[in-house]
């Protein structure tokens, strides 16, 4: 038997509000696979079993905050005997009062001191504010109706097939509507009555709805005790360097041309593979710093900061990076982002980074001097390409450009080994048929 | 496909790209980089829908004419157009 406990979610994260269980006693599971889904300020993270068994009982119920560490479930092995004294646990933990009780402090934005039943009450408000769900879920702030509860997970997929949840009845706690009831429905071949485009009330009309408001709050506190530890702890050392972006860009260019926009590279899929590949050069930028120990590693898990609309950041990370082909890169970097915006992602992806890729995109400024994300020891930052005067073989000539920069351990590594990646990134952006 | 199902079927296509995007509060002067927050990433999942709707691939060359829902609107006629 094992005990699988809550893993941890990051350097900035303690606890989550346990919002669906993928498995119950008697599954099989594998090492990997994804067995819970965690509410957290970062959306909705999926939990993946470290072991391999039989899934013995679970412990956590639905909606009970879980911080890092706690047990959620027991595995057993394949060829153990069950246990006799198996209990499941029992439905009907939240009733519906509680939740609606909940429902009416969720017009109390000023909450941001962080405590395990702050969690509790900013999941469940966070759990009827998914972005892109609009508000046939109304929001409680208009004071009509209590939140239809439903996983996350039964959210996207009833947003994605176009549905309302409130047609579905729910079969999990408080009546919850869960994956399951969604899939069931949709196999039955209903059609929702309501359309959720039409039901937004005038008085949530915004680009930035005052449901994100709530999500940011939590987001804020956990980026403020990141970034606050990051400066604190990581004697951080900053390294430019204004490359010739011309080949890169015309090369580009030409490729996509030729290409339908699904096939399409973006600027940023070609920095994030020369940071990935340039790194292998200078192994003490790609890796964790924990303990007063440096532990480098040999594949480069590279995070994206990608921000949110309405502010906040997030940076999950590409795992085994330098390992893939620049179309394959750009479909992970695509489906990465895409999950993040809607709160998808799986706890490897915002644990396991070894280095982060933050870049200003088309619009923005020069050169982006960033903060290292703990434990990693080195953050590439990319500012807006811009077209210089440039020398080019004695001739001043107009070329496309970019400033990069890096932000560095000092503990770790020092500014001439730093230079090196730099130069090295500069190197791979001239031969883009090497990415 | 008349102008208003053409600008219904784009502002589909956007929010699908950016779901926190009221499409009643898009005006057709919006650009789409600095008014509405579409990064790179977003205009070409953009562009990648319009293709999939519409069945117009939509050059890099030519994004300088979708910069703003009235743009897209007026390009996509021109298009589509049989």
């Amino acid at each position: 038997m094992s005990v699988f406990k809550m893993p941890s979610l990051g350097a900035d994260m303690e606890a989550g509000t346990l919002v669906e269980w993928l498995v119950k006693p008697g599954d099989s599971v594998a090492h990997g696979d994804v067995i819970a889904v965690v509410e957290t300020h970062k959306g909705a993270i999926e939990i993946e079993s470290f072991d391999t068994g039989i899934v013995e009982r679970l412990d956590v119920q639905v909606g009970e905050s879980v911080p890092v560490g706690t047990p959620m479930a027991v595995i057993r092995n394949a060829d153990e005997a069950p246990d006799a004294q198996v209990t499941t646990p029992d439905t009907g933990k939240i009733p519906p009062q509680e939740v609606a009780a909940d429902a009416d402090e969720q017009t109390d934005q000023t909450q941001d001191v962080r405590t395990p039943d702050a969690d509790k009450q900013l999941a469940h408000k966070q759990e009827v504010q998914q972005p892109g769900i609009k508000p046939a879920i109304a929001a409680p702030a208009a004071g009509t109706r209590a939140p239809q509860l439903a996983s996350p997970a039964a959210r996207t997929r009833a947003a994605e097939a176009g549905i309302d949840l409130s047609d579905i009845t729910g079969t999990g706690p408080g009546g919850a509507v869960l994956l399951a009831d969604v899939e069931q429905w949709l196999a039955q071949g209903k059609t929702s009555s309501a359309i959720i485009a039409q039901e937004v009330p005038a008085d949530t009309h915004s680009r930035h709805p005052v449901k994100q408001g709530l999500d940011m709050a939590m987001m804020r506190q956990a980026i403020a005790t990141a970034m606050s530890r990051s400066k604190r702890e990581i004697p951080h050392y900053y390294l430019s360097h204004r490359m010739d972006l011309q080949i890169a860009t015309d090369w580009l260019a030409a490729r996509n041309a030729a290409c339908d926009p699904e096939q399409r590279l973006l600027m940023g899929a070609l920095f994030v593979k020369a940071t990935a590949l340039a790194v292998a050069n200078v192994p003490e930028l790609n890796g964790t710093f924990e303990n007063d120990v440096f532990t480098p590693s040999e594949v480069v898990n590279c995070g994206l900061v990608v921000a949110m609309r309405g502010g906040g950041l997030i940076a999950p990370a590409v795992l085994d990076a330098g390992a893939k082909t620049l179309d394959e890169l750009m479909s992970a970097m695509r489906d990465l982002v895409a999950r993040t915006r809607t709160g998808r992602l799986r706890n490897s992806e915002i644990t396991r980074g070894t280095i982060t890729v933050s870049s200003m995109g088309e619009t923005g400024c020069d050169s982006l001097l960033g903060v290292i994300y703990p434990p990693q020891v080195a953050l590439v930052g990319f500012g807006t390409p811009a077209r210089r005067a440039w020398i080019v073989d004695d001739q001043v000539l107009v070329r496309n450009t970019v400033a990069v920069t890096l932000a560095a351990d000092h503990r770790v590594s020092d500014g001439r080994r730093g230079a090196r990646l730099l130069t090295e990134i500069e190197r791979l952006l001239k031969e883009p048929d090497q990415l | 496909m008349n102008p208003q199902e053409l600008r219904s079927a784009f502002l589909e296509c956007l929010v699908a790209v950016a779901p926190d995007i009221e499409p009643d509060t898009v005006g057709d002067n919006d650009r789409l980089q600095e008014d509405l927050e579409l990064d790179s990433m977003d205009i070409l999942n953009l562009v990648a829908a319009l293709h999939k709707k519409f069945g117009v691939a939509i050059a890099e060359s030519d994004y300088l004419q979708i910069a703003t829902p009235g743009k897209a609107v007026k390009y996509l006629q021109q298009h589509t157009a049989a």
